[in-house]
């Protein structure tokens, strides 16, 4: 969505996910300026610490509008996280709410006009899922040793089945980042292509253009189910993954 | 594709670790303990005020018992009053009667013996009344002089043992 309307249908339609350089900076040759990118995960930290901040800031017995929600927010997080991952993994349970708040904060910028979503490149997406990946192997080789290599033996299955069965376990859990990392951005760039491409169809049909302008009012909407939803996604696999490396099967 | 470029990777890495780890720090430290401690408050407050309802219905159970025992033994009470008070006035009047009804009959009998003395007094005088008349009558009528045993022997005779 964003930039849909600023400019003209002779662009391409991923002209929206182009990096724009603001400040210039480089460390030790490696290029790391501040970019439009990095702007929106500026803001979307700052708009996630100041809803809870300022939400929380009386911390009243009887919650106001703004306390509320946060108090929701984090109740929503908080009842995923004991429904997949119980009490034993209470430790990681900040991570992952902060996991959750970026990238739905991150989505929902997205939908912004003329804003950028950082989760739609596969950059970003992939080093979350890498992170994740990396904490929950260490997470599982901490929680058992070398028992963990266990988690690639389904229960129950033949011996004479094993060597088939552990590389399919072993490549399953290998591309655990890869999946979690492509869906999350797969998402976010389809669907804002889309939108782009439908808003391009508007200025080009004239008076029929209120069809496709129609579309783009649903599909921003059903972005914003996505937004939600591909976080909310994200959220569970990585509590699944947590709850699979504390308890193996 | 912009996303493909390597040229933006190190950036877009840097600043996603730049930008996520402060917000790791004030959700955990300040944000997270801040919420849990709120709903903690917020249920023990609950709690309690459950808890403490729950003992006053019990205490506003046990003064309705209380209230309700009270209540029959004095429903109890003044049921043994009235029988007792009762029972008291029927004996008083059964003895009232006894006495009255026994001063009747002696009245009743005193009464009769005063009419039979009254009567035997009145035959008496009747007999003597009976002898004067007839003496003086004879005396009158053939101008004798009867004895007195005689007259009164006759009236006797006369009234047949009435007198």
């Amino acid at each position: 969505m964003a930039g849909a309307a600023g400019h003209g249908g002779g662009h391409s339609p991923l002209v929206q996910f182009e990096i724009k350089e603001i400040v210039p900076l480089k460390l030790g040759g490696i290029d790391i300026s501040f970019t439009n990118s990095s702007l929106m995960m500026v803001i979307a930290v700052a708009l996630t610490a100041g809803f809870f901040l300022i939400g929380m800031r009386r911390g009243a017995l009887v919650p106001g509008r703004w306390q509320s929600a946060a108090e929701l927010t984090y109740e929503f997080v908080a009842g995923l996280f004991r429904d997949t991952v119980g009490h034993e993994g209470r430790r990681y349970f900040p991570a992952v709410f902060t996991l959750f708040m970026f990238i739905l904060v991150g989505n929902l910028l997205g939908m912004v006009p003329y804003s950028f979503t950082f989760t739609s490149h596969i950059i970003v997406t992939f080093a979350m899922a890498a992170v994740v990946f990396v904490g929950v192997t260490i997470l599982g080789f901490a929680k058992h040793g070398l028992h963990f290599f266990s988690f690639f033996v389904p229960p129950g299955s033949p011996v004479w089945m094993w060597p088939l069965l552990i590389p399919i376990e072993i490549i399953s859990y290998l591309s655990r980042p890869i999946s979690l990392s492509v869906r999350l951005f797969a998402n976010m760039l389809a669907g804002h292509t889309l939108l782009k491409v439908i808003a391009g169809f508007i200025a080009m049909l004239g008076v029929a253009g209120v069809l496709p302008l129609a579309l783009v009012v649903a599909l921003t909407g059903l972005e914003i189910l996505i937004a939600f939803l591909q976080a909310y996604v994200f959220t569970i696999l990585t509590c699944l993954y947590i709850n699979d490396a504390l308890h193996l099967h | 594709m912009p996303q493909l470029d390597p040229s933006f990777w190190p950036t877009q890495i840097f600043w996603l670790f730049v930008t996520f780890i402060p917000l790791y720090v004030i959700l955990r430290r300040a944000v997270l303990p801040r919420i849990t401690a709120v709903l903690e408050s917020r249920q023990r407050h609950i709690d309690s005020d459950l808890e403490r309802a729950a003992s006053l219905k019990e205490e506003a159970g046990a003064v309705l018992a209380e209230y309700e025992k009270t209540l029959a033994e004095a429903r109890e009470r003044a049921a043994a009053a009235i029988k007792e008070t009762s029972d008291a006035m029927a004996a008083e009047a059964a003895k009232r009667q006894q006495a009255f009804a026994q001063e009747l009959a002696e009245k009743v009998k005193a009464a009769e013996a005063r009419i039979a003395a009254a009567r035997e007094q009145a035959l008496g005088q009747i007999a003597t009344v009976a002898v004067e008349a007839a003496a003086t009558a004879t005396e009158k009528l053939i101008g004798l002089q009867v004895r007195e045993e005689q007259v009164r022997q006759v009236v006797d005779e006369v009234m047949g043992g009435r007198g």
